[in-house]
């Protein structure tokens, strides 16, 4: 089994930042746009960098979506920041008329999603975004899992013609991805081989599926890790693939049942190949303050409860 | 070629009589707002906008843009457009029908020439119009957006959000307007929402005001140009038409319950002989 180092850790939007300002030198069309949380977003370099092609909206969500989606209908690549919430349960009927209808090329970075927002409270805390972005035809729901992956994401999603939901976090987490390794939209990513449970991870998750899995090893539970860092279009095959060599699946996902990448799924196991599925998530509850480790561990979304939610499904084989 | 005042009452008068006979055959469809629009998009589309139907893309590079934000006026839109030249009359007749290019609401998808972007959810539109022009100030482009609210439209808070980024950002291309004919779907609109004075709000938000009245073509060329006039200015520019929904046949003018319905048969036939038939042919 490959062990994964952590390089150091650091924050998902961070990654994000490093990412726009990339996709801003190789390409004049790229514009940004913040509804007041600039800094959270890590928008700074790239507004420095760029004063002209950034763009201060105010706390307006609403309108920051139209304003890119016209943007975008005269070539321009906008990505609109803020929090998962305010560019997602907020501005919904927007994004799903101006961006997804209307098909417009804008990409929406949504961060400090999930739980690990922590302090804030349930209020901003959305593990509901993957379930209303997925909804949305033609729509495509990037989540990658650290810094490194975020920045690829983030270059995958300024090249990609078309709306583009991508999700990142707050705190700072392990980063272990290989820097140098191109982020493909659609592709599934198989961290580690094994034979007798599948762990399915997006976002943070993923890094404590890895976690999981070595603790499995321990017990000699041999356990594929697969990071969905596309959870649509979803990598069906590769899903398919290792639900048919494991016979039994977990799902792990910082982010509530309805409409999340458990369902999603299971969805396709359903359809293609039945197999045995538990489901590590925020089930359907909204969160609280916090740390965003101790809310991980409180809401069972760390490595002990998916080690835990592998031997469950091992044992309905 | 800009027209007369005597040739832009021709057209409009046909767009009406296209107004009322889509919806007729669609069975479905907003002709109250249609016929309160109908002139100043005439004027608009034939002596103001610079804008070629034969080379139009969706980029709307080295062109004026429209946005059509009370998306429900698709009847005097489609109507405008096909007299313009954007797409064959005769396609009038496929009005909300299944497959149809002309949707009940502007959509992007069916590829109607025209159309720049999707719209029906109100309250979205002056934001798309915003990024438009702000787009254009960036690409030195030096052309207007131009972008037509509804005043019940108008109590959606994100048209006041359009309205604070398009002062900040100092969209004096981007010039706005409103239908201000004073009635909604439920009723007047000082009864539905006491939205009051609008030339004040819009003052009050830093954009140039202009009120002019939205029936009488000197009037509007003369606001059009007056509009015009404030590129450079680092304002935006609201004009304000006064108008009355259902303007043009006296059964349906000044009251909202032509919103959303559509005349019977004989109702029609009363509506099109009011307002005359015109060299230009109905499709």
């Amino acid at each position: 089994m490959k062990k994964y180092i952590d390089s150091g850790k650091k924050d998902t939007r961070s990654g994000f930042g490093a990412g726009l300002l990339k996709a801003g030198e190789a390409n004049p069309r790229v514009v940004a746009l913040t509804a007041d949380l600039k800094g959270s977003l890590k928008m700074d370099s790239f507004a420095a960098a760029f004063p002209e092609r950034f763009f201060q909206c105010g706390i307006a969500e609403a309108n920051m979506v139209g304003v890119a989606a016209g943007m975008a209908i005269t070539g321009k690549i906008p990505f609109i920041g803020s929090f998962a919430e305010f560019v997602t349960g907020r501005v919904y009927d927007q994004i799903r008329q101006e961006v997804s209808y209307g098909n417009t090329n804008v990409k929406i970075a949504s961060s400090h999603a999930g739980i690990t927002l922590g302090e804030d409270g349930a209020t901003h805390q959305t593990m509901e975004d993957l379930a209303l972005m997925r909804a949305l035809p033609g729509m495509v729901v990037l989540n990658p899992c650290d810094y490194n992956q975020t920045v690829q994401a983030t270059l995958a999603a300024a090249a990609y013609e078309g709306p583009v939901y991508l999700r990142f976090g707050r705190p700072s987490v392990p980063n272990f991805t290989d820097p140098e390794e191109p982020f493909v939209i659609g592709k599934a990513l198989v961290l580690n081989e094994g034979k007798d449970v599948t762990l399915i991870a997006t976002g943070h998750t993923v890094w404590e599926a890895l976690q999981a899995a070595e603790a499995l090893e321990a017990d000699g539970i041999s356990a594929e890790v697969i990071d969905i860092a596309t959870i649509k279009p979803l990598d069906v095959d590769a899903i398919v693939a290792s639900a048919a060599k494991t016979g039994a699946v977990v799902v792990a996902e910082e982010h509530n049942m309805a409409g999340g990448l458990g369902e999603a799924v299971a969805g396709v196991l359903a359809a293609k190949r039945p197999t045995p599925v538990e489901y590590v998530n925020g089930e359907d509850r909204f969160g609280q303050s916090g740390t965003p480790s101790a809310l991980m561990a409180a809401y069972g979304l760390d490595a002990p409860h998916i080690a835990a939610a592998a031997r469950k499904a091992i044992g309905r084989k | 070629m800009a027209k007369t005042i005597q040739e832009l009452q021709t057209v409009a008068t046909q767009v009406r009589r296209d107004i009322l006979r889509m919806v007729c055959k669609a069975s479905s469809g907003h002709p109250g707002g249609s016929m309160s629009s109908t002139d100043i998009l005439t004027a608009l589309y034939f002596n103001e906008m610079k804008q070629d139907p034969a080379t139009w893309t969706r980029d709307g590079k080295g062109q004026d843009m429209f946005i059509l934000s009370a998306g429900h006026m698709t009847p005097v839109y489609y109507s405008v457009l096909a007299r313009a030249g954007y797409f064959p009359v005769s396609e009038l007749a496929t009005f909300r029908q299944m497959g149809s290019r002309l949707q009940g609401h502007p959509s992007i998808r069916k590829g109607l020439p025209g159309i720049f972007q999707a719209s029906g959810s109100l309250g979205q539109g002056l934001s798309a119009a915003a990024g438009l022009a702000a787009a254009k100030i960036l690409d030195g482009d030096d052309n207007f957006v131009w972008c037509l609210c509804g005043d019940g439209e108008s109590e959606e808070g994100q048209i006041w959000e359009a309205g604070m980024f398009a002062v900040f950002h100092k969209l004096d291309n981007l010039i706005a307007m409103t239908d201000w004919n004073g009635k909604q779907i439920d009723g007047p609109v000082e009864e539905v929402s006491g939205e009051g004075d609008l030339a004040a709000k819009w003052e009050a938000w830093g954009w140039r005001v202009i009120v002019a009245d939205g029936h009488d073509f000197e009037a509007i060329l003369k606001a059009y140009e007056l509009a015009k006039a404030g590129k450079g200015g680092g304002k935006p520019t609201m004009i304000l038409w006064q108008t009355e929904m259902g303007h043009g046949v006296d059964f349906m003018a000044g009251t909202h319950k032509w919103h959303g319905s559509v005349p019977k048969p004989e109702q029609l036939e009363d509506a099109l002989k009011q307002l005359g038939e015109t060299p230009l042919g109905d499709f």
